[in-house]
């Protein structure tokens, strides 16, 4: 029992963490542009296949810069190119945009790299087990992934709160407007943020690429996900991303990890219930059902607490 | 002072325009009757029926996007869900010899839908915007992801099947061939087209395009658009579970795919592409997609790829859709200062498909060396055959791709001359453009 506490904090503090990195972009980009950037999962996904295309030309190490630039690169493409044309039109059509830029994306993937998985290794330089702890090891690659996400949360963290362009952002983040009467250069703020955000979405896409699976779906199972983490955190809220991440990550993975079912618990005093047609209900696992806790809490937050844990204003 | 009260109610309409409004809906019927006696081959009833099905989900749709102003991403929950309740009457109905005939079957999924956008749709609705497209979403997640969990009332994976010849018989309709579903699809959509337009001449319709612009004003006039938009959702849910449950009863099959993100992404393509401005938009757009995804398939592989761009494209350069763009010649036609566009829109057409012919052979030569590499290259998209591995098609492609991007910038500022000048010269003979 112990081991499996311990085992799944370290996962779930792992997943949250690489959610936080998709989160933090996507929180900073809805705050700045006021549009919820459907593709965000998309640029994920990119940067898993750029990562693992650039590794077999040139190793990780090199994938695990290059990869993100270029993605970042794409996405502040996008943001000058393609969404600062329809802001006139509306958030809707901005949304809409990112919508079929999100198909698109999924369908260029999926003519490339074809449907199926593709090889992504470990670098066998972080191929051995770190630590053993109750006869289970644990991956080094593991370690590092929750090493370089909170190496971006730190560095994040100290570029927002002692720059001075993380001093605009964090304006932006609650008076857009006034920061943009103060003088800015607004558009090109906006160009840098989409940027970087799309970059850290990428980041996260190439250090998870090894260890999940790299697959064309991945940007279509992630994305709602996403989506939960910065509802549930409040839109626009950092603080709250980063709980909301960390919140979910430990859930899902607690979820997987436990076999109980209303059938396991109370089984013996009504046995009949098994046969008729609740028996779905009686007989599920709250692992089957990990899949759909967070939009369990999603529905759950919306109706208490409708701007979000740390959030503060209603959209 | 006789401006304004004319201004502020409509006058009366003339017997010309009651005759004209009417014989459109008349033409409609007597369309709807001669269609398949013009093609009267099973695939294209098969594809009748499928436009009549997405006609009304589209319509239904558009209650909620292009009349209430909310863009939802899971309205594919009530379809679903309507297609699976009909699924599970019919076999009822059939398995107890129940005297409810199939015509009146899709009432049952209409009105699943409507009891399930009642029970989700308060919390749906208290806010519109983003928040609401990601409630819409996190709500259809949930559903769809349910649906794979409760095994025995969906089936799961493969879903549930039923067969509607096994139904109580009223005039000795089996509704086993297909011609006989196309006429109870096309009534159903006849019926649901017109229930809808009517609903957009309700005073509630009214409220839902007032909280559509200016929901803060409706709550000084006393309304609340929490109200309207809940009321809206209803009946949106209503008609998506009327779509639903005349898909299941053309397919006799109900699947979790029918309650899924892609279900969800077509109808928005469908609605959007034709337009959310006007009543007739969503009908042009899922006549327009349905054809379009049935015809695309067979001509080239990605079709999904072509899907998509297109629907960038409307978004990016005409987000009123396909109607949006048309009407907006209107006043000038009646202005007759269209002549005055149409010229350069005949020199934008040349390097704007110059652009496009590039664009699709470099997209078909690149899906030839990644999709299949080893296979022959001389390969045939969109009916024309043409050798992928030939430099000269690259450098073709390439020529038209890039060339016709520079000159399509040119025609279309000219475009845009032509049409301001055309407009100034409609405005000048009164007609507000």
């Amino acid at each position: 029992m112990l081991e499996l506490i311990v085992i799944s904090t370290l996962n779930g503090v792992l997943f949250g963490m690489l959610l936080f990195l998709m989160a933090s972009g996507l929180t900073v980009i809805f705050s700045m542009l006021g549009v919820l950037n459907f593709a965000h999962a998309s640029f994920y996904m990119l940067g898993a296949f750029f990562g693992f295309q650039i590794s077999r030309w040139f190793g990780f190490w090199p994938a695990l810069v290059i990869a993100p630039v270029l993605a970042g690169a794409i996405g502040a493409a996008v943001e000058r190119y393609g969404l600062r044309r329809v802001h006139k039109n509306g958030h809707v059509a901005e949304l809409l945009f990112t919508f079929g830029l999100a198909f698109a994306i999924e369908e260029i993937v999926q003519i490339i790299w074809g449907k199926s998985p593709v090889d992504f290794r470990v670098p066998a330089l972080l191929d051995f087990p770190a630590f053993t702890i109750f006869s289970t090891n644990y991956p080094a690659y593991k370690m590092f992934m929750l090493l370089v996400s909170i190496a971006i949360f730190i560095g994040l963290l100290i570029v927002l709160k002692k720059t001075r362009i993380g001093l605009i952002v964090q304006a932006a983040l609650t008076h857009p407007h006034m920061v943009g009467h103060l003088g800015h250069n607004v558009g090109r703020i906006f160009m840098l943020v989409f940027g970087v955000g799309t970059a850290l979405a990428a980041v996260a896409g190439v250090i998870a690429g090894p260890a999940l699976v790299t697959q064309s779906n991945m940007a279509g199972l992630l994305g709602p996900i996403l989506f939960v983490v910065v509802v549930v955190g409040g839109l626009g809220s950092l603080p709250g991303a980063f709980a909301a991440s960390l919140l979910i990550g430990l859930v899902q993975t607690f979820a997987v990890s436990m076999n109980g079912s209303l059938a396991g618990a109370f089984g013996p005093l009504s046995p009949a219930y098994a046969s008729s047609w609740l028996g779905d209900i009686w007989g599920v696992t709250i692992a089957q059902i990990a899949p759909i806790m967070p939009y369990v809490l999603l529905v759950l937050i919306l109706i208490f607490r409708p701007m979000g844990l740390l959030g503060t204003r209603e959209t | 002072m006789s401006e304004m009260a004319s201004s502020a109610a409509p006058p009366f309409p003339t017997a010309t325009e009651k005759l004209k409004f009417y014989g459109l809906w008349a033409a409609a019927v007597i369309a709807l009757l001669l269609l398949p006696r013009i093609f009267p081959s099973g695939g294209s009833l098969t594809t009748f029926s499928l436009i009549g099905i997405s006609i009304v989900f589209s319509l239904s749709y558009n209650i909620l996007l292009g009349q209430t102003g909310m863009l939802s991403f899971g309205h594919a929950v009530y379809y679903g869900l309507g297609g699976f309740l009909v699924i599970h009457a019919i076999n009822i109905i059939g398995a107890n010899k129940l005297p409810i005939p199939l015509p009146v079957v899709p009432l049952i999924g209409g009105l699943t839908g409507l009891l399930f956008a009642v029970l989700l749709g308060w919390v749906s609705t208290q806010r519109s915007g983003t928040a609401f497209a990601m409630i819409s979403l996190g709500v259809a997640e949930l559903i769809a992801s349910s649906a794979l969990i409760l095994r025995s009332f969906f089936g799961g994976e493969a879903g549930i099947s039923a067969n509607r010849t096994k139904v109580f018989r009223i005039f000795d309709w089996s509704f086993g061939p297909q011609i006989q579903i196309y006429y109870l699809v096309a009534a159903w959509t006849l019926i649901a087209v017109i229930a809808m337009y009517a609903l957009t001449r309700t005073p509630l319709g009214r409220m839902c395009n007032a909280v559509r612009d200016n929901p803060e004003r409706v709550q000084f006039v006393g309304y609340d658009p929490h109200v309207v938009r809940y009321l809206a959702f209803c009946f949106s849910g209503f008609f998506a579970g009327i779509a639903g449950a005349l898909a299941a009863i053309n397919f006799e099959i109900a699947n979790s795919a029918y309650l899924g993100a892609v279900q969800s992404g077509t109808v928005l393509f469908a609605t959007y592409i034709g337009g959310v401005g006007f009543f007739i938009g969503p009908i042009v757009g899922a006549i327009f997609v349905t054809i379009l995804s049935l015809g695309l398939s067979d001509l080239t592989q990605v079709w999904q790829l072509y899907f998509g761009l297109i629907f960038i494209a409307v978004v990016v350069f005409a987000p009123g859709g396909i109607t949006g763009l048309l009407m907006m010649h209107r006043p000038l036609l009646r202005a007759g200062t269209l002549a005055r566009v149409l010229p350069s829109y005949l020199i934008a057409l040349v390097p704007t498909s110059a652009m496009i012919i590039g664009l699709i052979v470099a997209i078909e030569t690149i899906v030839h060396f990644t999709v299949h590499a080893g296979d022959d290259s001389h390969i045939k998209a969109f009916g024309v055959p043409f050798d992928a591995a030939n430099r000269y098609v690259w450098a073709m492609a390439a020529i038209l791709l890039v060339g016709g991007f520079l000159v399509a910038r040119k025609t279309w500022a000219r475009v845009a001359h032509a049409w301001d000048d055309a407009t100034s010269g409609a405005r000048a003979k009164g007609i507000a453009a």
